[in-house]
């Protein structure tokens, strides 16, 4: 059936086709880095190319295939469910949106007791920080300078100019931005009292995961409570064990009064994107619960796909799985860092969720098309070009690592080259 | 509403715990991949751990055991509990299947490389033991061991594997190292045996299961069942053959598979035999009494595990037969061993059938046919003071093994011989198994070999101290711990769970001394329980 709807004479016909009638820019500027990859079959953590070209997926759009593409127990979960579900009515109480509560309050950190759904990470966040306006009076927002918390209308004016100012849609009266990892400039920010929330990506992936200071997090939290804003954790892309813990923030000491996430929940087979927060920062919930709609939040074939990719996540062996992987690749990079010290020049990891520094500002580039070459594919962070986001799935199992690290450690050494002989030129 | 209401859950759980299981196995394969690479100190530190943990807990296990699956002596299930953990312990202390050996002579090296992950299956009638046997066979040889119990005794089993498993990492062991399926069913057993990730399974229970194992594409270990039988011929000491005979049958009563099931007694030594029997406190049972009893133990002519290691007094009672109280036997003579006679079959209770032959040449004949019913390549026994009978008898059955002047329940599981100690009885080629002896560590590691060139020119290299392995620098695996926090110079309470420091801290130190106590405790038990049982 797909090959009767997808039918083109060649991959050239169609990217010519994709420039002409989706998005040219991008069409071209994948083919211009070196990366020219149309994904046909997917399974587990390999995708493939529609001329045959294998990839081990180290992108997975941010965490969506946490599980691998096409996880056999997610889409087994989600095919039961068609039998019976499709998206569902989104005024009224549903089997399927009140088990994923259940199951989403019952594995969060205790001050979380109420859901609400998106369809996708940016209406998460939207909600979020509509939430936290409701619950303080306040309209202020703070996030990080180079941040990313999603393309909506709230989420894009917390992020990057990058993503705002194109579509005029910045607000800098509303959304003030403050560098990463500093607690005096956070406390500038928050003390005259007018913030609503503090929004923050436990480790900020679009900028390339740099690593927050030992107690920086905590720090921000009890700036929070000082200056009565709410704290809004982002996990949409550190959540579901990708540190070796379900949230990342629990990591640091941290409970949230709001917690996120998207991508990997939905198992990679059916969007949906959660809110979880706590009685006082739900309080809309209790006094107009009409007051946010959304049809396609909480569809309840997503959240039969999110109760199935909890349930996988939570076992006991995959959050051990994860503490061995993790340690893989400790032991993995580490050595492919001594042998190209000049230009290797920085690890950051917390779990699976990685960042590779080169000594080149647009370093991540050359790395991710030469891992291309070696049938990897990782991107370059948008607001950090020097950084690779390197993240491997949660459910890898030893043989795929070690074929990674060996197909990365030549990917690196071949960069180098690239970036050297650039540099000269 | 159309159709029946809905559980959500049902959409998302596996009935079969299928996928839950096929997780234990990839945790299982990371867990190897690590173990693999301990060496000896660290291997030797594991198991003793382990074995300590289990022998604390012999009695507890026992009673549960008895508990759980309704048959067995406690007192009986504590002296295998002990046997199996530090007893095993013991016995292959001088062992070594971890370290690379060296033959300079042949210019060979070999280095030890472990199964990986083992599957094991565990029956009903020796839970625990056989629990703790299999979990330290796969720790010496830094096997991992992915555990599935008879549904039966599984929350014995489950229980016991987790012992042993938070001794073994608490003790340095990779994490994972035991698993356990709580609820272990067909299609369970199934996945996991065809797994690609089930390096061997090692497999103990009935013929189905074994069969399966062998069915499965996959290397197994497993072994038949017995059906032992013992023959005293006019040469042996008949006071003690009768006390160890019935010693040995009423022994966890009959539900190890080397207790004896048909005694076979040369008709010049049947009185005399008979009489020693009685003091032992076996019970002869009258022509009609042992109809009675056949009949019961296999309506059918299928045994009736109801009667599984059950007493003899509370058998006896069932079939309306009055004994003595302190009968621990029931003797069932019949005179010829054949399909059609029930009693002939093997029998998990001590029930044991008597045959008279007027030689010992009959009786090795009657012996052969005993196996031709089922039992083929497990035990026999034989009381004589004859060697040529003896010789005779060894060549003639069908067994690999043959206890001699001893009870056969101890006796060929290696507790009260010098065979490898053990619950598990290869039964080789006769009895359709890849494994002829006692399985030992040895089963489950193979060699490496560096082979050099034979050529006198070509000179070895020189190993000496040459090991590719290192002791563990802290838990396996270690807490991932974010990059700018390693290293303990940011001494931050937030920096992962409170529980990682205290677990490497001085862990070593406190399990050594405990297992010190232990092995002290437990050597004087099993000292103790021994001389009982040879007591009677």
């Amino acid at each position: 059936m797909a090959e009767e709807l997808i039918a083109f004479a060649s991959k050239q016909d169609m990217l010519a086709k994709s420039k002409q009638f989706w998005n040219p820019d991008k069409t071209q500027f994948w083919i211009d880095s070196g990366v020219p990859l149309v994904i046909d079959r997917r399974e587990g953590y390999f995708v493939y190319d529609v001329e045959g070209k294998r990839l081990i997926d180290v992108h997975l759009n941010g965490g969506t295939y946490n599980l691998g593409h096409r996880n056999p127990e997610v889409a087994a979960a989600v095919t039961a469910a068609m039998q019976r579900f499709d998206i569902g009515n989104h005024h009224f109480p549903s089997l399927a949106r009140t088990a994923l509560a259940e199951a989403l309050v019952s594995t969060a950190p205790a001050p979380l007791t109420k859901v609400m759904y998106g369809s996708g990470g940016g209406e998460a966040i939207d909600i979020a920080l509509k939430s936290a306006r409701h619950a303080t009076k306040k309209r202020r927002i703070v996030s990080v300078a180079k941040a990313y918390h999603g393309h909506t209308g709230l989420a894009v004016a917390t992020g990057d100019e990058r993503f705002a100012t194109l579509f005029l849609a910045d607000r800098p009266d509303e959304f003030s931005h403050v560098p990463f990892n500093d607690l005096d400039a956070m406390e500038a920010a928050l003390r005259q009292g007018d913030v609503a929330a503090v929004i923050m990506e436990t480790i900020p992936a679009t900028y390339g995961f740099p690593l927050p200071a030992p107690g920086y997090l905590a720090g921000v939290k009890r700036l929070c409570e000082r200056y009565g804003a709410l704290y809004i954790a982002d996990e949409v892309q550190t959540g579901l064990m990708r540190t070796g813990e379900l949230w990342a923030i629990s990591k640091h000491g941290v409970e949230p009064d709001i917690l996120v996430s998207g991508k990997g929940i939905s198992g990679g087979m059916y969007p949906v994107s959660v809110v979880l927060a706590s009685e006082a920062a739900a309080g809309w919930l209790t006094e107009d619960g009409f007051a946010h709609m959304s049809t396609f939040g909480g569809a309840e074939l997503g959240c039969v796909a999110a109760l199935k990719t909890l349930e996988i996540t939570c076992r006991p062996e995959v959050r051990s799985m994860v503490h061995y992987i993790a340690a893989t690749f400790t032991a993995g990079l580490a050595r492919i860092q001594a042998a190209n010290p000049d230009w290797f020049t920085g690890i950051r990891q917390d779990g699976l969720v990685m960042g590779l520094e080169f000594g080149h500002p647009q370093g991540a580039k050359f790395v991710m098309k030469r891992l291309y070459e070696n049938g990897v594919w990782a991107i370059f962070s948008t607001l950090d070009p020097r950084v690779l986001q390197y993240k491997p799935g949660i459910l890898l199992t030893p043989g795929v690592c070690e074929e990674l690290l060996e197909r990365t450690e030549v990917a690196i050494g071949k960069a180098r080259d690239d970036a050297m002989r650039g540099a000269r030129r | 509403m159309t159709g029946a209401p809905i559980n959500v859950s049902e959409l998302l759980t596996d009935p079969a715990g299928v996928p839950r299981a096929r997780a234990m196995l990839q945790r299982a394969e990371w867990a190897a991949r690590s173990f693999a690479r301990y060496d000896k100190p660290s291997v030797d530190a594991i198991v003793r751990a382990a074995a300590a943990a289990g022998a604390a807990k012999a009695r507890e296990y026992a009673d549960w055991a008895v508990r759980e699956t309704g048959f067995g002596v406690a007192e009986h299930k504590v002296l295998k509990n002990v046997a199996s953990s530090t007893g095993l312990v013991e016995c292959y202390a001088g062992h070594d299947y971890v370290t690379p050996r060296l033959d300079p002579a042949a210019k060979i090296v070999e280095i030890p490389r472990p199964a990986g992950v083992v599957f094991a299956l565990t029956p009903s009638t020796n839970p625990v033991a056989t629990v703790f046997f299999k979990c330290l066979l796969a720790l010496m040889t830094r096997s991992v061991v992915v555990v599935s119990p008879h549904p039966l005794a599984k929350e014995c089993c489950a229980d016991a594997a987790r012992t042993l498993a938070a001794a073994a990492t608490a003790a340095g062991a990779p994490d994972g190292v035991i698993q356990v399926v709580d609820e272990p069913s067909v299609p369970l057993i199934d996945a996991l045996m065809t797994d690609e990730r089930t390096s061997v399974i090692v497999a103990t229970g009935g013929v189905p299961v074994v069969r399966a194992a062998y069915s499965s594409g996959t290397p197994a270990i497993g072994v038949g069942p017995g059906n032992v039988p013992v023959l005293v011929d006019a040469t042996a000491d008949l006071a003690k053959a009768a006390r160890r005979i019935v010693d040995s049958k009423s022994f966890d009563n009959s539900i190890l598979c080397t207790n004896e099931s048909v005694l076979i007694v040369e008709e010049r030594a049947a009185v005399a035999l008979l009489r020693q029997l009685k003091r032992a406190g076996a019970y002869l049972l009258e022509p009609a009494e042992r109809d009675r009893v056949g009949k019961m133990l296999f309506p059918g002519g299928r045994f009736d595990i109801r009667f599984v290691g059950k007493d003899a007094t509370w058998i006896a009672a069932e079939a309306g037969v009055r004994v003595p109280a302190s009968t621990r036997v029931l003797l069932a003579p019949f005179d010829l061993v054949v399909p059609e006679e029930s009693l002939a079959h093997e029998k998990l209770c001590p029930v044991l059938g008597l045959v008279r032959v007027d030689s010992a040449r009959r009786g090795i004949d009657a012996a052969r046919a005993v196996l031709r019913l089922s039992g083929r390549g497990h035990s026999a026994a034989i009381h004589s003071t004859d060697p040529h009978v003896i010789m005779e008898y060894g060549a003639a059955v069908e067994v690999l093994r043959v206890a001699v002047n001893v009870g056969n329940s101890l006796g060929s599981a290696g507790l009260q011989t010098n065979l490898a100690p053990s619950m598990t009885i290869g039964t080789g080629f006769f009895g359709r198994s890849s494994v002829a002896e006692n399985l030992h560590p040895s089963h489950l590691v193979q060699w490496t070999r560096l082979a050099y060139n034979s050529e006198p020119a070509e000179p070895f290299g020189d190993f000496a101290g040459l090991v590719p392995w290192q002791a563990p620098a802290g838990p396996i695996p270690p807490y991932p711990a974010a990059s700018n926090q390693r290293d303990g110079d940011h001494g931050s309470a937030t920096a992962g769970p409170p529980s990682a420091a205290a677990v490497r801290n001085g862990r070593y130190d406190l399990t050594a001394d405990a297992a010190g106590a232990l092995r002290a405790e437990i050597r004087r038990l099993v000292i103790e329980e021994l001389s009982q049982l040879v007591r009677g």
